[in-house]
């Protein structure tokens, strides 16, 4: 597959976004039974003749599902709907036992709202066309043929001990005149959603778990054209940052494709973590005919307005406010804001402090080295393996001096390693600072006698010249030193 | 408001019922004397009486949002045609991932 670079993508194209979101509700029970909703039980252990869809059983929604949208819509600036209802949406997959999604088509509850999002301070309007409520499908696994994939496997397996748990799709109108920033900013959106959803507790927010997914869709259009492109959707979408690789990738083929002289094709691509390439699913070429209609097994739904009121009135405070009321109160620049936005790391900072961090130290770790840590390994920077109790942990250490910076790196290792608590780590590995000044002395004098010529620049009044013996004790006592007390001992001798 | 036998087709493949071209010839006439007797209804119903998707006037009907016992696995697999791993087995799935 040949690609366009970047660059000459955004020479001779603009590019044209859409994110569908699909979120799974944190609901204890299914949309339309009590089955419960956990993740990860035996496999059908969770369903009854609602969510099998037996003759004869009736769905009966659950409004704290209906709850949790309407506050998302509110958070999202849209509009609620004064009436609508869910429809059908028939195909033939046995993901779905009755044959049919219970859906919304064409009166979805919340529409018309907006999310802004800012990456390194430019903020991008992303106008959301539509919230509504549906409902998740059963888990397939494919069994036989070489990837695990559906092309070649044998035969299929089903747990549907998902099918029925409350799914939402966020859509977004076109986003336009993102132009380099293109990926940056649907990862921008993401992450920002994601911050949303988590504040006003509506979803767990696991995009490995699939309580998060992103279907990407990218098209380019000529520079100065007023006409969109062809779109693809790119689904497989695990994680933040494929968000933004998936989108650079599809860009840059898309580009090729124009380049040469083709046309895209509109159909459904896969992404390939390990790969970082998409590669042709369904096509979309023919829109699919999925016979909606109204659903006459559940009745139609009419927030009161009083209703829609309460519930704006429980709404966190508004990201934008938050994110600057936050920096504010932690006294960040905005070029540290920037870098806290573009690491993802505001959620883990702030739970850093509350655990009893000081704001600078959590931003230090959260969007330096575990971010760097994060990335390196191909991980969200959540799943990194350290929590916020650990990170305060690990600072506590070293502000009563029992480990310095560099050992703490070591003690990430260790935590990041599975090995346990920061403080168990420094326990197991040996690796405090040695405070013991009958050591460092030992050390000291060594170097001292190792280098006269130093340690007569030093007695001569060059202070500066201590930095070379400090070096070498830290060398000695391989790095488990504290290099302020080295230094006092040094010039305890020479001055 | 005619059926066309491509319709009817269209229609059974949509609905994964295997009609022959004779049969699909046949129905669409009749397909069409029931359309018809529900386009019936549109005469009668002004514009003052708005369409509806459900027989009663009722709207907002809310389940708390509580867990209730599921059936044994072993109950629900029982009805199944093929088990394996406690999940149901399907044959291979032709066509596309959804």
């Amino acid at each position: 597959m040949s690609l366009m670079p970047y660059d000459e993508v955004l020479d001779a194209y603009e590019p044209a976004l859409g994110l569908e979101v699909h979120v799974e509700l944190n609901t204890a029970s299914k949309m339309f039974c009590g089955c419960s909703t956990e993740f990860g039980a035996e496999p059908n252990t969770h369903t009854c003749p609602v969510c099998l869809g037996l003759p004869g059983s009736l769905p009966v929604l659950n409004g704290k599902a209906v709850e949790s949208v309407i506050r998302i819509g509110l958070a999202l600036n849209c509009s609620i709907a004064k009436w609508c209802r869910f429809a059908r949406k028939n195909y033939f997959y046995p993901d779905m036992p009755k044959n049919f999604q219970t859906s919304q088509y064409d009166e979805p509850i919340c529409f018309d709202g907006f999310l802004d999002v800012e990456v390194d301070g430019v903020t991008y309007r992303v106008d959301i066309e539509r919230v509504h409520m549906e409902e998740d499908a059963g888990k397939l696994t494919h069994v036989g043929g070489a990837t695990g994939r559906i092309q070649g496997a044998d035969y299929s397996l089903l747990d549907y001990n998902r099918a029925g748990v409350p799914l939402m799709e966020i859509v977004t109108k076109p986003v336009l005149g993102t132009g380099a920033a293109a990926p940056r900013v649907a990862r921008a959106y993401m992450t920002q959603l994601r911050e949303l959803l988590r504040a006003l507790g509506v979803s767990d927010v696991r995009m490995e778990q699939g309580s998060l997914r992103c279907d990407a869709n990218v098209s380019l259009a000529p520079r100065g054209s007023d006409v969109l492109g062809t779109r693809t959707e790119t689904k497989n979408v695990n994680s933040l940052r494929s968000v933004e690789r998936a989108l650079t990738y599809e860009m840059q083929r898309q580009g090729a494709v124009l380049a040469s002289g083709d046309r895209v094709l509109q159909e459904t691509r896969h992404w390939h973590e390990d790969a970082g390439t998409t590669s042709p699913g369904r096509s979309k070429e023919q829109a699919e005919d999925y016979r909606y209609f109204p659903e006459p097994d559940l009745v139609p739904i009419a927030p009161s307005r009083e209703w829609v009121e309460e519930l704006r009135a429980t709404l966190p405070e508004p990201p934008e406010q938050r994110r600057r009321r936050l920096v504010t109160e932690w006294g960040f620049t905005e070029l540290e804001l920037r870098d806290v936005l573009g690491t993802g790391s505001l959620d883990l900072i702030a739970e850093t402090v509350a655990a009893g961090a000081a704001p600078a130290a959590a931003r230090k770790w959260w969007s330096g080295e575990l971010a760097r840590r994060a990335n390196a390994a191909g991980v969200e920077l959540d799943d990194v393996g350290i929590t916020p109790g650990q990170v305060v942990e690990l600072q506590g250490l070293i502000d009563a001096g029992t480990i310095n910076d560099k050992l703490a790196r070591q003690v990430i290792d260790g935590v990041l390693a599975g090995e346990g608590s920061p403080a168990a780590v420094v326990e197991a590995r040996g690796l405090a600072v040695v405070s013991d000044d009958g050591a460092l002395a030992e050390a000291v004098d060594a170097a001292i006698a190792a280098n006269p010529d130093v340690a007569d620049r030093i007695r001569d009044g060059k202070v500066q010249a201590a930095g070379a013996l400090i070096g070498q004790v830290m060398k000695a006592m391989k790095g488990q030193a504290d290099a302020a007390r080295v230094r006092e001992l040094i010039l305890e001798r020479l001055t | 408001m005619a059926l066309t036998t491509t319709d009817v087709a269209r229609l059974a493949a949509l609905a994964r019922i295997a009609l022959s071209p004779d049969e699909a010839a046949k129905l669409a006439p009749q397909l069409d004397v029931i359309l018809d007797a529900v386009a019936q209804v549109t005469e009668v119903a002004g514009d003052d009486v708005p369409p509806m998707s459900h027989a009663l006037p009722l709207t907002n009907v809310f389940r708390a949002d509580e867990v209730r016992p599921s059936l044994p696995a072993e109950a629900v697999l029982a009805a199944a045609p093929a088990v394996e791993d406690d999940r149901f087995r399907v044959p291979r799935i032709l066509g596309e991932e959804q």
